[in-house]
């Protein structure tokens, strides 16, 4: 069943070439965006460690947008935006969602909370990319972007 | 593309070959059941050997801890046998590997279950 609906917009914005897809609140869009990222990322020159830490921090961020954000509501969708440059490579998530305290997050590596199930996505998201922002989006929804350096090469 | 899992008997320890990826849906829940039935089995001597793991998500992290903690709270032992490279950095900067019980070596890891 085909739930991912792209829909390809290039668009130019400061030299770089921005690719977005609309995605369903799926865990197959979750899927689909960690390939399509990774597909991008690819080109860019990064060594596998690099491309599995974006792969990585873009399905937390897919995960989070998915589950936590629009709650795999079929009436919301998730915008992925994906730009690569000649100095960073760019991943945006965007969700539909009544958002997210992410100033007031426990501590992961914190004694009392090491053994806690849940709750390590956005640390890890922080830990493998260089740059990691969030958006409060008009009138609901989180964006959060990534961004990995690229070194000249 | 999802996971695998195979279970065997070494002595009275329960070892879990797990292989593919352990990530939210389908992967960590499979990791999740096998390790329920084998704790309601009383079978609470585990070895889950990650070898053939290729990718683990913090969702996949989060089924290892808890099923960590219930193997524990039952009173048995879960450890984990030949991490790859990629499960071992997660583990390392999540600090679960100060907590978690890792081997390299099946024999020697049989041998540590009381």
């Amino acid at each position: 069943m085909a739930l991912r609906r792209p829909v390809l917009t290039g668009a130019r914005t400061g030299g770089e070439s921005e690719i977005v897809h609309i995605l369903e609140s799926t865990l197959e869009s979750v899927d689909t965006a960690e390939a399509l990222a990774l597909g991008a990322a690819r080109t860019t020159g990064l060594d596998q460690d690099e491309l599995q830490k974006i792969a990585m921090a873009v399905r937390e961020s897919m995960v989070n947008a998915v589950v936590h954000g629009n709650r795999y509501s079929a009436h919301k969708k998730v915008r992925l935006s994906i730009a690569s440059g000649p100095k960073q490579f760019t991943v945006k998530v965007a969700d539909e969602g009544e958002g997210f305290d992410f100033d007031h997050l426990p501590d992961p590596l914190a004694p009392e909370n090491l053994l806690r199930s849940s709750g390590r996505g956005i640390f890890l998201i922080r830990a493998f990319m260089d740059e990691f922002q969030v958006r409060r989006l008009s009138p609901a929804g989180t964006e959060v972007t990534l961004i990995k350096y690229l070194m000249a090469r | 593309m999802s996971v695998k899992l195979n279970t065997r008997q070494v002595g009275d320890v329960n070892v879990i070959d797990v292989a593919g990826r352990i990530t939210l849906g389908e992967g960590s829940s499979a990791l999740r059941d096998t390790l329920r039935e084998m704790v309601a089995k009383n079978q609470k001597k585990i070895l889950l050997n990650l070898g053939e793991v290729s990718y683990i998500d913090s969702s996949g992290i989060g089924e290892l801890v808890s099923g960590f903690t219930t193997v524990t709270n039952q009173g048995g032992q879960l450890k984990l046998l030949n991490l790859t490279k990629r499960v071992r950095d997660l583990l390392q900067i999540t600090k679960l590997i100060t907590v978690l019980d890792v081997h390299d070596d099946e024999a020697s890891a049989i041998r540590s279950f009381a």
